[in-house]
């Protein structure tokens, strides 16, 4: 069939009333989230979706719903686990992935360490950075040709130059300088093996944009996000999660405030907030005047210079 | 919920993506910042790491394009060199920016960032006026298919906040976009690194009585032509359902690209050329009664027919071309040269088919708009007119009809780079633009 263009049948509108509504912010970011995970599970043979029982990725199960349901998942679901995490992250994590009914992979830091693949200098260093060695061999394990994740561009400045399909070479490596150009929605999947991708279907959302999402989609999240009583160790500016994991020095003063999580990740790395936001929609009211940064008030991991993502990143970090 | 949330709600009209670009000192990143900044978008611990910044140089105020520029490299150099987002967000409208370099080498990145972009926030110097790249930059976003050109003209306070160095620059600008075609140009004096006509209006420069920066991006139409256009919706999955009697029914998950779907409807699927009627149209809650241009769904139709990813379902009475071959305009992205004996693969929406240049019409100078007839060759950052030839048909419409199903890349078949990105022209013979395409009052 060889056909060309036929000219329009009828005008366009001449009232403002016939001119349908704009889609909302959430449903832009929903349905352009939905359309990048149908590419990942059309372009790639074995993907995964990295979920780790935070909001991000508990957003991007809900989003996977919407875009497959009513069938199954096209990927399962893996956890790379510090050994490290908060108990209750881990129980939420396992919960939804049976309600889900999905196939949740777990693997573990302490295994590559068993292993001998993760060498810690000292038995109290923190496994967040390690995880990239357990992630990498993962990967290979399971033939993962795609790793779709929920990290966002608005997180950290490394992240903001982040492909959506985000290619990394055979060692698992990402080259923030030979990126391959991504435009309109053609996202170039192509692969040799041994490589794979990284697709981040949030990249486009903010901090805020996830917990309006939460709000309309009435999502289920660990009770760490929300405000609660907890003993801390004030250390500066900051609060420091008493737990065997977190190394505490004699100026500490541990005290017990009501504070909540942002973020919530491997317990050496992660330090809670004090608020007093109990609620979906008080956080979203606190978030919409926080007055620092998501990962700035809350990781410990990218404190240590300017440039500690990206340098992460370039070796396979998430 | 609260009042203020409801009325925030009631006001959301959506998301608007623009693109920045300007020459290395034309202080794109500083106006960006100053965006940020100014609409209390930027948290504290950003402006304490800004602050730290300042006082290692010794400098007593913050540098506000540090809130935009990324990489180490980049930090090292002084220089933007990719496509960065950064996002904020008023009441009205979310906004996603992709700040492209205005470095010479990096065409590609200009024309990456306006792929996506609603509108494009071109910046020029006030005290050099239109350069080649604000000429470069206002012909890629018009290419491009951007739909509102913004001229920010900055540094107006090197000009003493001049009425006539203003007007002298706006002059050329509009008899560059007229020559060009460019249709919806705004055109805002202003100072990024005081603030004026940004974010807040300017007592310095009362003659001007247009709206600040972000209040014309904040009330810019939104991109919602793409809803009168005639349906496209390029298959990106078969699912295949149980149903109660035990046998199986499919569904083909996509994402409305244009126009608007409804139970009932005619569709042609493309390629092949079969005509069917859409059965149901339904998403994660359930059926719905219609689906509009941007929506992610799933499309039921009758019969038995043979679709899978990569067709098009289509309004029969105006369908796509269907082709094995094409003219476009392409950018070239690769180091490498264009060797016609390379192999390529050519993404048009959903479908990817191996694809040959066959002819390179010419080659445009983007700054004087010249034409050199019949390059052998293509480099980095070239702009060309070429015919390309496709090894099996393709649904495709001309790219200032529908972006999404007139946009392509090609990847290079051995080493997997997306070599080019490429936007359909109409057939040869076929020169009048068509205005705004089909429109169903039904709805």
């Amino acid at each position: 069939m060889d056909s060309s263009p036929v000219p329009p049948l009828v005008p366009a509108p001449a009232s403002p009333a016939a001119v349908p509504a704009a889609a909302s912010q959430l449903d832009h970011l929903e349905s352009e989230a939905i359309y990048i995970l149908r590419e990942a599970a059309a372009e790639f043979s074995h993907p995964v979706l990295l979920f780790s029982g935070g909001k991000d990725s508990t957003v991007l199960l809900r989003l996977a719903e919407k875009a497959f349901r009513p069938g199954k998942f096209p990927f399962p679901l893996m956890h790379v686990d510090t050994g490290q995490n908060f108990p209750e992250v881990i129980a939420f994590r396992d919960r939804i992935a049976a309600q889900l009914g999905e196939r949740l992979i777990v693997r573990t830091v302490q295994d590559s360490i068993d292993r001998g693949r993760v060498r810690l200098k000292h038995a109290n260093q923190s496994r967040n950075a390690m995880q990239t060695v357990t992630l990498l061999d993962a990967i290979k394990e399971f033939g993962f040709d795609a790793c779709i994740g929920g990290a966002r561009r608005d997180e950290e400045k490394a992240r903001a130059k982040e492909r959506i399909f985000s290619f990394r070479n055979s060692f698992g490596e990402w080259d923030p300088r030979h990126q391959r150009p991504e435009l309109w929605s053609l996202y170039n999947g192509r692969l040799d093996k041994g490589e794979h991708m990284r697709v981040f279907p949030l990249s486009n959302w903010t901090e805020i944009d996830v917990w309006r999402y939460i709000e309309r989609e009435h999502l289920a999240l660990p009770s760490l996000y929300y405000a609660h009583e907890r003993p801390v160790a004030v250390r500066g500016n900051i609060l420091l999660p008493v737990s065997e994991f977190v190394t505490l020095s004699d100026d500490d003063a541990v005290e017990t405030r009501v504070v909540r999580f942002r973020t919530v990740g491997d317990i050496s790395c992660t330090l809670p907030v004090e608020s007093s936001a109990a609620t979906v929609a008080e956080i979203v009211a606190e978030t919409l005047i926080a007055s620092l940064s998501e990962r700035g008030a809350t990781r410990l991991d990218d404190q240590t210079s300017d440039a500690s993502m990206e340098e992460r990143k370039r070796v396979g970090y998430f | 919920m609260s009042e203020a949330a409801t009325n925030a709600a009631a006001a959301d009209i959506g998301v608007l993506r623009f693109s920045t670009a300007g020459s290395v000192d034309d202080g794109k990143s500083s106006l960006i910042g100053r965006m940020l900044y100014d609409s209390n978008s930027v948290t504290s611990d950003r402006v304490e790491a800004l602050e730290r910044a300042a006082r290692r140089k010794g400098e007593t105020e913050i540098d506000l394009s540090l809130l935009m520029d990324g990489l180490t490299i980049e930090r090292e150099q002084g220089i933007t060199i990719d496509v960065a987002y950064s996002y904020f967000a008023t009441p009205q409208r979310k906004f996603i920016i992709a700040d492209t370099p205005g470095h010479e080498q990096y065409t590609r990145n200009m024309v990456t960032g306006a792929s996506t972009a609603d509108a494009a926030v071109i910046l020029v110097d006030a005290q050099r006026g239109m350069t080649t790249q604000t000429r470069r930059h206002l012909y890629l976003s018009h290419l491009l298919g951007v739909a509102h050109l913004v001229i920010a003209v900055n540094k107006m306070d090197l000009v003493a906040f001049d009425q006539k160095a203003y007007a002298a620059i706006a002059q050329s600008v509009e008899a560059f976009a007229r020559a060009i075609g460019a249709a919806r140009l705004y055109l805002v004096p202003i100072s990024a690194k005081f603030g004026d006509n940004v974010v807040h209006g300017s007592p310095r420069m009362p003659w001007y009585d247009g709206k600040p920066l972000l209040a014309l991006l904040e009330t810019l139409p939104p991109a919602i032509l793409t809803h009168y256009a005639p349906f496209r919706f390029p298959v990106q999955l078969v699912r295949r359902v149980p149903a109660p009697n035990g046998e199986q029914f499919r569904q083909y998950l996509g994402r409305v690209e244009s126009g608007r779907v409804r139970p009932g409807d005619e569709v042609a699927i493309l390629p092949a050329g079969r005509v069917t009627r859409v059965r149901a149209v339904s998403h994660f809650a359930g059926p719905l009664d219609h689906a509009v241009a941007g929506r992610s769904i799933a499309i039921e139709v009758d019969g038995d027919i043979d679709i899978g990813r990569g067709d098009v379902l289509a309004a029969p009475l105006q369908p796509p071309r269907v082709d094995k071959k094409l003219s476009a305009t392409i950018c070239w992205f690769a180091d490498e040269t264009f060797t016609p004996a390379a192999r390529y693969l050519a993404k048009c929406g959903t479908r990817t088919v191996s694809a040959r240049i066959s002819d390179t019409v010419h080659r445009l100078d983007v700054a004087t708009l010249a034409t050199e007839p019949a390059p052998e060759t293509l480099k980095c950052n070239d702009i060309a007119m070429v015919r390309i030839a496709l090894a099996q048909p393709l649904a495709f419409d001309a790219y200032e009809d529908n972006r999404a199903t007139g946009a392509f890349i090609l990847i290079d078949a051995d080493t997997n780079a997306t070599v080019a990105a490429g936007m359909i022209a109409r057939p040869e013979g076929e020169s009048a633009a068509r205005d705004v395409t089909g429109f169903d009052p039904g709805l």
